[in-house]
């Protein structure tokens, strides 16, 4: 078997997913659930807190770890398969893993790192070396090439990772966490130059992440866990638009509330009524970005209907802004300038006024529980 | 520790006892057993004795401590040659009986015999053979077989000396499968069966009766082994150490050693 | 130093003289120890030195069976060397990677040898391989291979004593080395043994270095066992430390010259290697 072959093969039955799989694991009062298809070319990035299992689907797909139950199917081929005991060992699977902190053999140069896997796949070592050059010179490290690991910047060593990964040709490309390693400022050009390399990447891929930015510039669509669930999934837009548990709210910066929606109220569970721009009928999510929120000493007089009082229980720097936690009858984060901290003398404790204009709001129906 | 001191001052006690018995009993020893109980020592002797004499001795010192209650008989076994050397160290000893005059030598050198040593016993070679003698060995010349595996002693040591001076005097060349650090460790290779002959003293052969045999042969009077013994001039219990040497000399002594298969001076 | 003198320097009056010192001073408690340990490993060295016989030297190097049996004892030790590094990284490997039951007594068999005295552990060779051994009795029958009194048999002895220390430094290696990276090569293709030979080893190749090198060293001065099972014979069997405990019987200057060109060698040796492995890159 070859991978070249799987991927060619795969790439003629459009009309199925490259990757098809029920990822179901079990360890000991904690389990993974994960419905997951990825086409060939796409992008799927894996949300999630940590200790979702998003490293334990990872490890399933990667032959690291076995499945309880589901299935897992590459390319046409089962990879694991509970119920008819078939089971492939990571080193004949079809795949690449670019690793969290990449995992270089430090003993090896970057161009036999690269060399490592195609090495394994047949290749001789001439044959391997000038492939392992070709790849390191698509990712800019030609010049890199005799340098042992540990001699490489931190996004150096994060593009030798995904040669080394790539140079296998995978059917399905593994990323856990590929950028969480590294600091802002190579992160932003790395990141820059991993959405390149995905573009090209004839296979699947899955792209394990805790960073929602990563998610959203790389992926072509969001999956996201939840204590072995999927939540929510769905492209950018309408993730970010419409968030669905509090986790994913945060994830995309908004407040979101559940609620009962009769016309433009919304009843929330603790008896706490929102008036929002929407009309709706039935359970629904409002949502409003922190900048919505406002602040005041005393209680405002005039058009916002949502005013409450509230105690600020935390306040932490947010790019350019201040984002204030605030407690009271509902929990909400808001936004706001430097200079309107400095006019408030705002601490943690103190009470304020808080206010959301009704057309700040978004409302859009919860499926039912 | 504590019942060590115990032990001896019980035996102080038992001695001044029999002590006081004696005197009104009268005498009643006889000549040839000068360790009796008029002798009057008490106290420990540490006695530095060549590892052959191991049986022999402990059982001496036995008999020598119920003939002088109150003495206790300390021994350290060992190499003659380790012992010289730890008694020119300055290790507390009283009496040093070794199994060659060289290790005597060694000590009364730097002065530190008190007089001068005696031969107390003799020993001589045995061709030492697993029990029942399957190959069939009836002197040295046996022994240089091709398929006859024989372990000596190292030249270095005595009974590698007096099984050198031993062959040569019969002209007999053999090589050996191994020259062994002493005379235990040859004789235990011929009980393990790794080798079918090895020349140890005939004390050694005897205390291994239940698994060995030793066969005499002629040439085993060209190299008989002497052992001293000596008083040690900075002894800790000089007057029990004159009577330990005295008893190993005496008749009841030189019983236990004959018994074991040394022959007398 | 001189970041201690800054730190001293800088006016701090809320700190007083109890803060601790990151730099320069080495704690006394410490030191105190460190130098008497030192003293206690070297002094007997230097006691050797003072009682060497400097004139009578050049002779006594000279001597013929002096220089057979250190050529046997180099000999027989790096064989032992690369016997155990045959088996005991295996062994290590096992130990470190792979669970099975009984795994804890399986370690704490390993380190027998290190526990038992050596010539017991000569005698229970001689049981095994002996000519009436569990083993040697058949390979002697199977084969006409007898082991005891052989430069085999050296080499055997040898690497019993030695292979704990092989094992344990190996096993300390690898359980050190993060087995993630055996999970990458595996992700590229590479099988189990692949992965061994090309990741693993070269991982703790330290690991394996500082073991194989504890190994020789005390495969070099190993004298129990190998005397117990291997016997004494000039040429084939006599290794220095036999050389050693014989030439004590009769002559102290001469064990003296022997135990000092033994130390001489096998530290040279070591410092050389030692230098090799640091300049590799």
């Amino acid at each position: 078997m070859t991978v070249d072959l799987t991927v060619h093969a795969a790439r003629q039955r459009v009309s199925e997913p490259l990757l098809d799989a029920r990822l179901v694991v079990d360890r000991g009062g904690f389990r993974l659930d994960l419905p997951l298809t990825i086409d060939s070319g796409e992008v799927v990035a894996l949300l999630g807190p940590n200790g979702a299992g998003k490293t334990t689907a990872l490890r399933a797909l990667a032959g690291l770890l076995a499945l309880s139950d589901g299935h897992l199917t590459l390319a046409g081929q089962v990879l694991d398969g509970p119920s008819s005991r078939s089971w492939v060992p990571t080193e004949q699977r079809p795949i690449g893993v670019v690793f969290q902190d990449y995992l270089l053999f430090p003993h090896l140069n970057a161009l036999d790192n690269v060399a490592f896997g195609p090495r394994r796949h047949g290749l001789d070592r001439r044959q391997a070396r000038r492939q392992a050059a070709d790849w390191l010179h698509r990712m800019g490290l030609a010049e890199h090439a005799r340098r042992k690991p540990r001699q490489l910047s931190g996004g150096q060593a994060q593009r030798v990772a995904l040669a080394r990964a790539l140079a296998v040709d995978p059917a399905l490309l593994l990323l856990d966490e590929p950028l969480a390693a590294l600091d802002a400022r190579t992160r932003l050009d790395t990141r820059a130059q991993l959405q390149r390399h995905l573009a090209e990447h004839p296979g699947a891929t899955l792209l394990v992440t805790h960073d929602p930015l990563d998610a959203l510039v790389l992926a072509d669509r969001l999956v996201i866990i939840e204590h072995g669930q999927v939540v929510q999934e769905g492209d950018a837009a309408t993730i970010t638009a419409q968030p669905r548990t509090d986790y994913v709210a945060r994830l995309v910066g908004l407040n979101l509330f559940r609620g009962h929606a009769r016309g433009q109220t919304v009843l929330l569970a603790d008896g706490f009524r929102l008036t929002t721009a929407e009309q709706h009928d039935g359970d629904v999510f409002v949502a409003f970005p922190p900048s919505a929120v406002a602040l005041h000493p005393d209680r405002p007089a005039g058009s916002p209907r949502n005013t409450w009082p509230a105690a600020i229980s935390g306040i932490q720097p947010n790019g350019d802004n201040l984002r204030v936690q605030l407690s009271g009858p509902i929990e909400v984060a808001a936004d706001i300038t430097p200079l309107a901290a400095a006019q408030l003398h705002l601490v943690p404790g103190q009470r304020v006024w808080a206010a959301v204009k009704a057309t700040e709001t978004r409302t859009y129906p919860a499926a039912p529980a | 520790m504590r019942t060590r001191r115990f032990r001896t001052v019980l035996a102080t006690v038992a001695a001044l006892a029999v002590v006081g018995l004696a005197g009104c009993g009268g005498e009643d020893s006889t000549g040839t057993q000068p360790g009796n109980a008029n002798s009057g020592v008490t106290g420990d002797v540490t006695v530095f004795a060549a590892a052959s004499l191991t049986e022999s001795f402990t059982k001496l010192g036995k008999d020598f401590e119920a003939a002088n209650p109150g003495t206790t008989v300390t021994y350290s076994f060992a190499g003659s040659s380790a012992l010289a050397t730890q008694i020119n160290q300055g290790a507390p000893a009283d009496v040093f009986a070794s199994a060659a005059p060289a290790n005597m030598k060694t000590v009364t050198d730097e002065g530190n015999g008190d007089g001068t040593p005696t031969t107390f016993v003799k020993n001589q070679l045995v061709i030492a053979v697993p029990k029942g003698n399957p190959g069939g060995i009836s002197g040295l010349r046996d022994l240089t077989e091709p398929d006859v595996k024989v372990a000596l002693c190292a030249e270095q040591v005595p009974c590698g000396a007096a099984a050198k001076k031993a062959l040569d005097a019969a002209g007999v060349e053999l090589t050996p499968v191994t020259l062994e650090q002493d005379v235990k460790a040859a004789l235990s290779k011929v009980k393990l069966g790794e080798v079918d002959a090895a020349l140890v003293y005939r004390t050694d052969a005897k205390s291994a009766a239940a698994d060995v045999d030793g066969v005499e042969f002629p040439e085993s009077a060209g190299a008989i082994n002497e052992y001293p013994i000596v008083v040690l001039k900075n002894a800790p219990n000089k007057p029990a150490a004159q009577a330990f040497v005295e008893y190993v000399l005496s008749d009841p002594g030189r019983a236990v050693l004959t018994t074991a298969g040394f022959q007398a001076p | 130093m001189p970041q201690l003198d800054t730190t001293v320097a800088r006016p701090r009056p809320a700190a007083p003289r109890h803060r601790p010192r990151r730099v320069g001073r080495i704690p006394l408690a410490l030191l105190l120890p460190a130098l008497l340990g030192l003293l206690f490993l070297v002094l007997p060295l230097a006691g050797l030195l003072v009682r060497a016989p400097w004139t009578t030297l050049p002779q006594r190097l000279t001597e013929p069976g002096v220089l057979t049996a250190l050529r046997l004892s180099l000999l027989t030790a790096t064989l032992a060397t690369l016997l155990c590094l045959a088996l005991g990284v295996p062994l290590a490997w096992l130990l470190a990677r792979i669970e099975f039951p009984g795994r804890r007594i399986v370690r704490a068999l390993v380190t027998v040898p290190l526990v038992l005295p050596p010539v017991v552990g000569g005698v229970a060779l001689l049981l095994v391989f002996g000519r009436r051994g569990l083993l040697g009795s058949w390979l002697d029958t199977t084969f006409g291979v007898t082991l005891p009194f052989t430069t085999t048999g050296v080499v055997l002895a040898e690497a019993f004593v030695a292979m704990p220390f092989l094992v344990i430094a190996v096993e300390g290696a690898l359980r050190g080395a993060d087995s993630r990276y055996e999970e990458a090569a595996a992700t590229l293709g590479a099988n189990r043994w692949t992965t061994f030979t090309h990741v693993t080893l070269p991982l703790v190749a330290p690991g394996i270095a500082a073991g194989a090198v504890l190994c020789w060293a005390r495969a070099l001065g190993e004298f129990g066992a190998t005397i117990t099972f291997a016997g004494n014979f000039p040429g084939r069997t006599q290794t220095m430390p036999l050389a050693v405990y014989l030439a004590l019987e009769t002559d102290l200057e001469a064990a003296i010259v022997l135990s000092l060109i033994l130390l001489t060698v096998s530290v040279a040796i070591l410092a050389t290697l030692r230098d090799r492995w640091i300049s590799a890159p």
